[in-house]
Parts: structure tokens; sequence; C-alpha cells
């Protein structure tokens, strides 16, 4: 609870900090702010408190909210120059992403299907302005138009979904979901079955899985790329983090009626998000679709819900998150430069920034889930997982997928080392410098010595 | 148990030191690589040669999923040990006349694949032999890339995707020995300890053995080879085919074996079969080609389909010769690819037609290329003839067929390689060649250690032979007492 107050707080204070013009002093007052609300996410450790039955701050809620605070963290680091460089409300930029993570918290800590909801629109509103925030420019004002139109069918769905398993089951509550699965295992109303596939669908729009990632890449294009950086990382943890209390929590009872869609949306998932990202010429968009054959992959904690889903989840997640963010930080930095974020303005960057590149190379190397990054744990995670329910197919078919991710990610390595660019040298930051060194560290750390993270949940 | 982890850990810190190290990357990556020789040579010494697992370190890893950094030394693990130990000095020596750009990133990467490869030969978990394996690919991959010739990023990309596609299917199989252990763990005496029906067999045994074929490489997945080969820049060709294909002979001897011997035993005659049409295949290929660098490469096909027949005849002879040959096998191609990178040095090209006489100009060097010429084609009193000899053997106790094809390898090699060095170093010299520089400085001490090393171990392969012997015999026992059990 502290930690939705504090982040709160923090959000309005920093709106009036923007309204007395003090632009200086926005960026430490949200780092202190969300220090103090990572503080408090530690200090709740395994205190497991119920909030007036509406949230639950376990560990697994503590340890997603973790991540968010900390990568929302890097990405406001990342702000520096970046948002000053394109408007004037600088102060909005940070209370709005301020409150998409305020919402984020209680999507990642419900107990109560409300919560759930109203956490998911605290985040998408927030998030359906900042993707159009660039107000004189088109792509920025069809990313929005996009996002809110697919945002608000899917929040149909998921709300309808709602609707009918509270018809059925007589709460929102997840412990009472539960129990009246269990205790009428023979005698479930049959409108539960189809309130459990319309909240599959909702949740499946919003964390962008095939079919329904439709808006993915072109929002993630249009939109300002450090709004990228936070809807494709922080934002797609939480999103999980919620799909997988409700599904691995509360419909666990009925895993055996919806395991068989989810494969069927794990596989198009994988298979699009690679095969598609094969084919960009545009590194963000190439981006955008891994991002979804990443969700793919993160599926896969679904379709076999053991003890290690959950913190395999965390780890892959984590991961994803940590990776992506300095991919996008290299992004920015060389889009400053040279205007473009096609594969070719990556080209011969190692020359003049080695440091940078190395960076990259090893965000790309997680991507693509190379040992002794984190990226391999993670994947490593989710095949053992799957593995140990023997559907070798799914793993199969997941190898050849990871195969063809090996290409694309690749190809961002080549540009970078090997070809021959315009050598261009970036100015980079300190701030940023300090981004990707945390980045990188955490990604080396979780690879060589995952052990850290593992028991976490 | 301290030097173990010192052998290993040792290249990696050398890697970082020399990642920083500038313009003398040079001289502290070859301190560092003749110091790890020497802590290698140390334990070689102390090493009995019995069946026993000795300098083992067994440290908790990642505890939640079973996996410990357990490495241990055995008679095979120890004849890798030392052949890897050996080549990378050998390697980095050998490029001092080369002026690499980014030279600090170049040697950092040769001592962080060495960490690598000392992984895969001494890991006794699974996970860790898994970590080992990429390990080493990444920075061979980045060498190959960064500093290879014409083509190289479709080349290296075909490479790279090739490898990791046999090893991830490798990653699966070994996932599900884990889930089929009771112990919950990776621990290679325990998955020696399972019982899998035959069916679980076979397709084990395919997980791993396409991962290893492709890296030894086996026909028909060897087409990555040539290119990659040719491609790359000299050091990492010798990396390639002296010490990394290694990978994929010790990751059948350790790994396929003793653990699937049912999976092995349904599918020998095919593997044997792969193997001999590899030979023959690629020395036919190797007859036509006109750049001599593609030869070597081809040549290396075929003596590692000779390597696997041994393998998979699963006798003490053709392990043993096996065992003795990838030593050897090692230390000759580094021999010729190290000669024909001192031809294209001097003369900018590497096509056997235009060349020719340089014996003239150059009488040291054609010496000394003889010594490692025949030494490839196992002429008795050079290394590689032991263990053709023992190889052969081997084939011919599984059937007289084989052996009869299997031999053709002996006349074929010598055929191309003979009229390789016949075109290349004698006959008339030519405007290329008449201003040959006979072999200097450090070429020189490269090629006189290989020429001694090719020449003592042919003459006196006792202690070579007795080293993995007990190792070699124990393995056979234990696939022989596994596979009575099965039935």
């Amino acid at each position: 609870m502290n930690i939705i107050i504090t982040i709160s707080i923090t959000a309005f204070i920093v709106l009036y900090a923007g309204l007395f013009k003090a632009k200086k002093a926005l960026l430490p007052l949200t780092v202190v702010g969300l220090l103090t609300a990572l503080g408090f996410t530690a200090a709740a450790w395994n205190g497991n408190a119920v909030h007036f039955g509406m949230m639950q701050t376990d560990n697994f809620a503590l340890a997603f909210s973790g991540v968010c605070i900390v990568g929302t963290l890097l990405i406001f680091l990342l702000t520096q120059n970046y948002f000053h460089a394109k408007s004037d409300n600088v102060a909005e930029y940070y209370t709005l992403i301020l409150f998409a993570l305020a919402g984020m918290i209680m999507m990642v800590s419900y107990k109560n299907m409300a919560m759930l909801f109203v956490g998911l629109e605290i985040m998408s509103v927030s998030l359906y302005i900042l993707a159009g925030i660039r107000k004189k420019d088109f792509a920025s004002n069809e990313a929005s138009l996009k996002y809110f139109l697919m945002g608000a069918f899917s929040t149909g769905f998921l709300l309808f979904g709602i609707t009918l398993i509270y018809g059925a089951s007589g709460s929102f509550d997840l412990d009472k979901i539960q129990a009246y699965l269990v205790d009428n295992s023979k005698a479930i109303s049959p409108i539960f079955y189809p309130g459990v596939i319309l909240m599959m669908i909702g949740l499946c729009f919003k964390v962008g899985a095939a079919p329904f990632h439709f808006w993915t890449p072109d929002v993630y294009e249009g939109s300002p790329t450090l709004i990228t950086t936070f809807m494709s990382t922080v934002v797609k943890t939480a999103g999980f983090a919620a799909f997988l209390r409700l599904f691995a929590d509360a419909f666990a009872p009925l895993h055996d009626f919806w395991v068989a869609p989810l494969i069927v949306i794990v596989c198009i998932t994988l298979f699009i998000g690679n095969v598609t990202a094969l084919f960009q010429k545009n590194f963000k968009r190439m981006l955008a679709y891994s991002s979804i054959s990443h969700a793919g992959y993160l599926l896969f904690s679904l379709v076999v819900i053991g003890a290690n889903s959950q913190n395999s989840v965390l780890v892959y997640a984590a991961a994803y998150t940590f990776a992506s963010i300095i991919a996008f930080a290299v992004l920015i930095l060389v889009k400053q430069k040279t205007g473009s974020d096609s594969f070719e303005s990556f080209n011969g960057l190692g020359k003049k920034n080695p440091l940078v590149a190395l960076s990259l190379t090893v965000a790309m190397l997680s991507l693509a889930g190379i040992p002794l990054t984190a990226g391999f744990i993670g994947k490593y995670l989710m095949f053992l997982n799957v593995m140990g329910e023997y559907k070798m197919l799914l793993v199969a078919f997941a190898i050849l997928n990871a195969l063809v991710g090996f290409y694309y990610y690749f190809k961002v390595i080549v540009a970078v080392w090997f070809k021959d660019g315009a050598e261009v040298e970036l100015s980079t930051p300190s701030q940023y410098k300090v981004v990707l060194a945390v980045s990188v560290a955490i990604t080396l750390i979780l690879g060589i010595y995952p052990a850290i993270i593992l028991n976490l949940i | 148990m301290e030097q173990l982890l010192l052998l290993i850990f040792l290249p990696l810190a050398g890697a970082i030191i020399t990642a920083f190290a500038g313009k003398s990357a040079k001289i502290v990556s070859t301190v560092i690589s003749v110091v790890s020789l020497g802590l290698a040579l140390f334990i070689a010494c102390n090493f009995i040669p019995n069946a026993t697992t000795q300098f083992e370190a067994n440290l908790p890893w990642i505890s939640d999923l079973g996996i410990r950094f357990h490495a241990g030394i055995d008679g095979i693990s120890m004849l890798v040990v030392l052949l890897t130990n050996l080549l990378i000095p050998i390697i980095i020596l050998s490029s001092y006349k080369h002026d690499y750009k980014n030279p600090a990133a170049f040697y950092a990467l040769i001592l962080f694949m060495q960490t690598g490869l000392l992984l895969v030969f001494t890991a006794m978990d699974a996970f860790l032999f898994y970590i080992g394996w990429e390990a080493a690919l990444i920075p061979i991959y980045f060498i190959c890339a960064f500093w290879g010739g014409k083509d190289r990023i479709r080349i290296n990309m075909k490479f790279f995707v090739y490898t990791i596609a046999g090893s991830l299917f490798m990653l699966m199989g070994i996932i599900y020995l884990y889930l089929q252990n009771p112990a919950n763990n990776f621990e290679i005496q325990a998955f020696y300890a399972l019982n899998l029906d035959s069916a679980q067999q076979g397709w084990i045994f395919w997980a791993f053995f396409i991962a290893f074929a492709i890296k030894m490489p086996i026909f028909p997945f060897h087409t990555w080879q040539p290119d990659t080969y040719t491609a790359a820049p000299t050091q990492g060709t010798m990396l390639l085919s002296g010490i990394m294909l290694k990978m994929g002979i010790y990751g059948v001897i350790r790994w396929l074996l003793p653990i699937v011997p049912a999976g092995v035993q349904d599918w020998s005659c095919l593997a044997m079969i792969l193997s001999i049409i590899g030979i023959v295949y690629a020395s036919l290929i190797a007859f036509t080609q006109k750049d001599a660098k593609r030869l070597v490469a081809y040549s290396s096909i075929a003596h590692v389909g000779l390597i696997s027949a041994g393998i998979f005849a699963l006798n003490q002879q053709g392990l043993q010769g096996a065992m003795v040959q990838m030593l050897s096998h090692g230390i000759n191609v580094v021999g010729l690819f190290f000669v024909l990178d001192i031809i294209f040095s001097r003369t900018k090209t590497n096509k056997i037609e235009e060349l020719g006489g340089i014996a003239k100009a150059a009488p040291q060097l054609a010496i000394v290329f003889l010594i490692v010429v025949l030494g490839t084609v196992a002429l008795p009193g050079t290394n590689g003839f032991i263990g053709e000899f023992l190889l052969l053997m081997g084939v011919y106790n599984y059937g007289i067929w084989a052996a009869a094809i299997a031999g053709l390898t002996i006349i074929f090699g010598a055929v191309y390689m003979l009229r390789m060095y016949q075109n290349v170093m004698l006959g008339k010299t030519n405007e290329l060649t008449i201003t040959f520089t006979d072999i200097q400085g450090t070429e020189k001490l490269v090629l006189y250690i290989i020429c001694a090393l090719i020449i003592v171990l042919g003459v006196y392969p006792k202690p070579l032979l007795h080293l993995t012997e007990a190792s070699v015999q124990h393995l056979l026992e234990q696939v022989n007492q596994k596979l009575t059990s099965v039935k």
C-alpha cells in the first residue's frame, strides 16, 4: 500500500513542481520518490499483507513491483535532455509515467478483479496520452489513436469476462473464485468458461500476444522512443504478472480447459513475432516484433503451471526488461546523431563507441538467449518447465523460433561491429552511461549467477 | 582442485587483462598462454594415469536447479586439455607477423575461448558442459566475423546458426536427462547410471549426435566448414580445426557413448556409414581443390571421418586411436594452416597453380612443411601414423568392408597432400615465388616446435597411449556393462 501511495504522491509533487517551472528539480524528485517506493517494497518483503481484501503484497507482487520500479527508474534516467528537447511540459511526462507505474503496482498485487481493472485502466489511460504526447507528429497521433481504440476494445473483453466470472462464482476475489472452482469442480456454471476465454483475450491484447498483436508494431514505432521503451518493458512485465496471478492462481483448477487455446496462442505468437522481426529494416520495429516473440516465450510459463512458473516469469521478464532498456537507450543515442532508426544507422558503431557497442552486444546476446547472459537463464527455465510435462514438440518449435531469433539479433551485432558505416561518435550523457552500465551488470550477473533471483518468490 | 580452477580461469583472467592491454596485448597474451601451458604440464606430470577423475573441483553454483560447478580430469580429458593449452600459445605465436586491428580484442577473445574449451573438456556437470560449449562458440564467431576475409559475415552467420541449432537440441537432450534423473542434478555419473529404454536412448542419441556431428563435422553436416575455414583469419582456422572440432569428438566419447550406449549401438551402423562417406567424399573433393586452404579444410573432414568411424567401432583400438589422433590432427592441421598462412603472407595467394618452386627460395620452410605433410599423411615414424593405424585397426574389428573403404583415406590423403606439396614447393619458381623469403623468428620457432612434436610423438607415443589407456578401458567397460543390463 505504501508503495502505491508513495508513487502517487511523487506524481502529484512532480506535477506541481512543473507548474512552478522547477524543471531542474523534476528528475531528483522522481528518483527520490521511486527509491523510497523501492525501499517500501524491500521492507514489505515476506510480509504477505492483505490490504482491505483488495490487494495482497505477497513476494510475487513485491518482486514484480521491484522489477517495475527499477525499470522505470532506469527509464527516467534516460530522460536526460530527451523530453526537454521535445516539449515544454516536461512535468506531464514524469507524472503520467508515475501514474502508469502506480497502476502497474496494482496490477501485480491485486487480489480482487476490480483492482485488476482499475490498475489496468490507470496504466492504460496514462499510456494513451504518453503515446500521443507529440501533438504535432502524425505517427505519434496515429499510435495514440490505435492504442486507444485497441486498448478500449480489449478492456471491453476483459470487463465482459470479469462479469461472466462474477455471474458464475459470485465473487471478484481470486481466492473465492478458486474455491468456487474447487468446490464445484463437477458443476461449474457454463458461463464461467467463456469468461475465462474473454479474460485471456483481453490480457493477450494488453501483453501483445498474437493474434491480438496488430497494434504493437505501429504503436511502438509511432510513440516517442522512450515511451516505447516503457511500454515494451515495464508495462509488459506488469501485464504478465497480472496474467500469471489470475491464471496460475485463480483459474489453475481449470488448467486443462484453457491450456489448449493458450498453446495455440503461444505458437502463433512465437511464429509471427520471430518471422516478422526477421524481415524488418527498422531497428525499432524489429524490437517491437521481437517483443511479441518474447511474449510467446513468457506465455510458456502458463502452459505448465508448477512451482517454478512464477520464478521463471520473473527471471525472464527481468532479463528481457534490462536487455531492452539497453537496446532502446542505444537507439535513442543513435537516432539523436543520425536521425534514423534503421539498421544502417548502426553500421560501424563499434569503431568509435566500443563501450556503447559492447553494451548493445550484451543486450542482443541476452535477447537471443546466449549462455552467460540473463536471457539464457530465462529461456532455459521456460524450456525446463515445459519439458517437465514432456511437451517435446512445443519445445522443439520454440527452439526453431529461437534460431530465427539468433538471426535477427545477430544482424544488429553484425551491423555494429562488422559493417563499415559513417563512424559517428555518439555523445553519451553521463546518465546514459549509468543506465547502460547498470543494465549490463544486471544482465551478466543474472546470467552467471542466477541463484540470487531464483529463490525470490 | 585449486590447480584445476586456476587452469580454467587463468585464461579468463588473462582475457580481461589482455582486453585492457592495448598495444602490448600480443606479449601479455603470450605470457599468459605460456603460463597456462606450464600449468597444464604440471597437472599432467602429477596426473596418475588410471581411470579415476583427478583434480576434481565440485562447488555449488545454481543450487536451486541442481547445477554444480563440477569439473575434473581423467585420462581422456587430460589429453585434450594438454592439446588445448599446447595449441593456444602456438596459435598466438603464429600471429606475431600479423598486424590485426584491435589486437587487444583479438587476443582477449582467444583467451576467453580457451576458458570455454577447457570447461568443455573438464566438465563433469552437463549444464557446465553446455555453458562451456557455447562460451567457446561466441568468441570464435567474433574472431572469424571481425578479422576474417571476404564474405565473412554471411559465412559466419551460417556457421553460427548451424552450430547453435545443434547445441540447442543437445540442450533439450540434457534437460530430458535431467528430468529423468531422480537425483535432480546434472552429474555425469548420475547420467551414466540412468536406465533409459531403447526408444529414449534413440532420440537422445540424435539430440546429442547432431550437435557433435555439426561440430566435427561429419557428412552431411559439414557444409559450413570449408567456407568458414577459408574465410576465417588463420588463427581462427587454427582454433576451429585444431581445437574446436575436438569438442565434438570429445563430446561423443564423454557424453554420447556412456549415456546412451544402446542408442549408439542401434545407430552406429548409420554413423559408421556417414563417417565413411565423409572420408571418401571429402577426399574426392580435396583432389579437385585449387585453393590449398580449402584442400586442407576438406582433408580435415576426411581425417575427422576416420576418427569418428574409429569411435563408433566401439572397441579399445578405435577409441585409443581416436584419442591419439585428436592430438596429432590438432598439431598437424595447425602446422599446415600456419605454413599456408606464411605462404599467403608472402605471395598473397593460396592458389596451388599460381605457386611453385618455393623450396628453392626457402629450404627451411620446405623441410618443415614436408614433415608436417608427412605427419598428415600418416607416414610411419610421424605422429599421424600411430593414430590412423589404431583407428583402422578398430574399424577393421568392426567390419572388414568398413576398414577397406576407410583405408582409402590414407591413400587418397597421400595423393592429394603430396601433390599439393609438389605443386606448391617444388617445380619451377615463378615471379611470385622468386622473391620468397625463408621462415624467420617466431615462424621458425613455431614450426620447429610443431615438427619436433610430430617426430617425437611418432617415434615414442607410449606416454600418450599410457595416459589415456586406463580411462578408455574403463569407459568401454562401462558401456558394455550398460549394454548387457539394457537387454
